[in-house]
């Protein structure tokens, strides 16, 4: 689990004094946290874990490390639950 | 995909498989410490592609595998109590303690909550005000920049019906306790690549110089771990042994500044249990004084945990690069994922989860690891 998977940053929001993205890895889209890479913009790749963007990577990076953990089956985390603030009330 | 092929491609890694033949003159023994560079080699079979001679052990840097037992059967003794919401990362579900995991804990009506963030801790402790609501913040160095956050933006916006139950392990004093055993038969490292991406890699540096033993920190892809297995074959045959970076397409010496500075404001290092291997001296983390409103250890009053593993199992020699998954009896018999008997099965990062998953309990013994007695040989 101290594997961090690459995405692409989509789209910047601000939520809670938080820089916030939607970044997209293969086909699932989830929220990070852009305050450890403060340089980061739309368009780029991050390596994110679990929730936070911890370092920026070219694309061709990205892909590669997106392969090999496919491979090794290593992105079971990004199939969490979604957690809002109307499911947060709630029992999983 | 071009950029695919550069990095699976069987010429590159024919290639450094020839050139550590070429060099190397003896026998010599390299552990690689992250869990997901144990999962990379035994699926890539990569310790069979090396030349005879050149052993892979695997090291301590499953963050799942080495949570202590009492700090499990802890989170079970919280997450059990009414006014509790318990938020832990889906890893640590199955993982056993001394009664049950928190999977079955769950399904029998408690309140266990999977997260995929720190982060969504604050929702569900906004969300329900009436409860206590408490991460099981776990992990290597990696992961310490997320749980630091939910921490300080808890004390920061008011929150103050959320908690963390801490269980955060620190890798150099890891690989400095290995070093220092008298069994040791570890020559050089390779080092955690994404642990490196946070911490950088200084605090490597002086381990190298006093043990005399080459670092490489390194990536988790067959050829980042050819190369980097090369580079510390380079290292041990000249008879250097210095800290280098194989994985400098991603981390450079310092890691991630901003993500340090918080982990520092808010954690402090402390003594800590490793599951399997015992106490090591300043290998934690723990909430500093300013957080202990957060701090689930101190809200919650749970008894002393008198714990048991089973005798039988060595998963502390494992994790210590002593011995191997089939050096054990226990292998692929009584110990399984299904039922694991010790740290290094608990999760599918440990060494004796990865052999299994990958086969290696059907095939004959590919090697019993040398008796200690006879092993133990210096770096220096």
């Amino acid at each position: 689990m101290c594997l961090a998977i690459p995405g692409k940053v989509l789209q910047e929001f601000e939520a809670g004094g938080m820089r916030m993205a939607k970044v997209q890895f293969g086909g699932i889209v989830r929220e990070a946290s852009l305050d450890y890479v403060p340089q980061a913009k739309i368009g780029d790749y991050v390596l994110v874990h679990v929730g936070f963007a911890i370092s920026i990577v070219d694309e061709e990076e990205a892909a590669r490390t997106y392969e090999t953990l496919k491979e090794l089956d290593q992105l079971t985390e990004l199939n969490a639950p979604e957690i809002d603030d109307e499911s947060a009330g709630r029992r999983q | 995909m071009k950029y695919l092929d550069e990095y699976r491609n069987e010429g590159v890694a024919r290639k450094l498989l020839n050139e550590v033949r070429r060099i190397q003159t003896r026998p010599w023994v390299i552990m690689e410490v992250c869990g997901g560079q144990t999962h990379s080699i035994v699926k890539n079979g990569i310790d069979f592609l090396l030349p005879e001679g050149i052993e892979l052990v695997h090291g301590p840097g499953c963050p799942v595998c080495v949570t202590p037992l009492e700090t499990i059967d802890k989170a079970h003794a919280i997450a059990a109590k009414p006014d509790v919401i318990f938020c832990s990362f889906g890893d640590m579900l199955r993982v056993p303690g001394s009664d049950g995991d928190l999977f079955t804990l769950k399904s029998r009506g408690t309140d266990i909550r999977v997260v995929y963030s720190p982060l969504d801790c604050l929702k569900v402790a906004r969300a329900n005000p009436d409860k206590k609501v408490v991460f099981f913040a776990i992990g290597f160095e990696t992961t310490a920049p997320a749980n630091a956050m939910l921490v300080f933006k808890a004390k920061k916006d008011g929150i103050k019906n959320l908690s963390i139950l801490v269980s955060h392990s620190l890798v150099p004093p890891s690989i400095t306790y290995i070093l220092q055993s008298p069994l040791n038969r570890v020559q050089a490292f390779l080092g955690p690549g994404h642990v490196c991406t946070i911490m950088g890699y200084r605090e490597y540096e002086p381990i190298s110089e006093r043990y005399k033993v080459p670092i490489v920190v390194t990536g988790f892809e067959p050829i980042d771990l050819l190369e980097g297995t090369l580079m510390v074959v380079r290292q041990l045959e000249a008879g250097r042994a210095v800290t280098e970076n194989q994985y400098s397409r991603v981390l450079d010496r310092d890691g991630n500044l901003a993500a340090r500075k918080l982990v520092n404001s808010v954690f402090e290092v402390s003594d800590r249990k490793w599951r399997g291997v015992g106490w090591i001296p300043k290998s934690g983390y723990k909430l500093r004084w300013e957080y202990k409103d957060h701090d689930a250890e101190k809200l919650f009053e749970v008894k002393e945990i008198d714990t048991k593993e089973p005798s039988i199992c060595i998963s502390g020699q494992i994790l210590k690069g002593i011995k191997k998954p089939h050096d054990c009896p226990a292998f692929g018999t009584l110990c399984t994922p299904l039922n694991p008997l010790g740290a290094t099965m608990v999760s599918a990062e440990g060494a004796c989860a990865a052999y299994y998953a990958y086969g290696r309990h059907l095939q004959a013994k590919h090697e019993t690891t040398p008796e200690p007695e006879t092993a133990a040989r210096g770096a220096s």
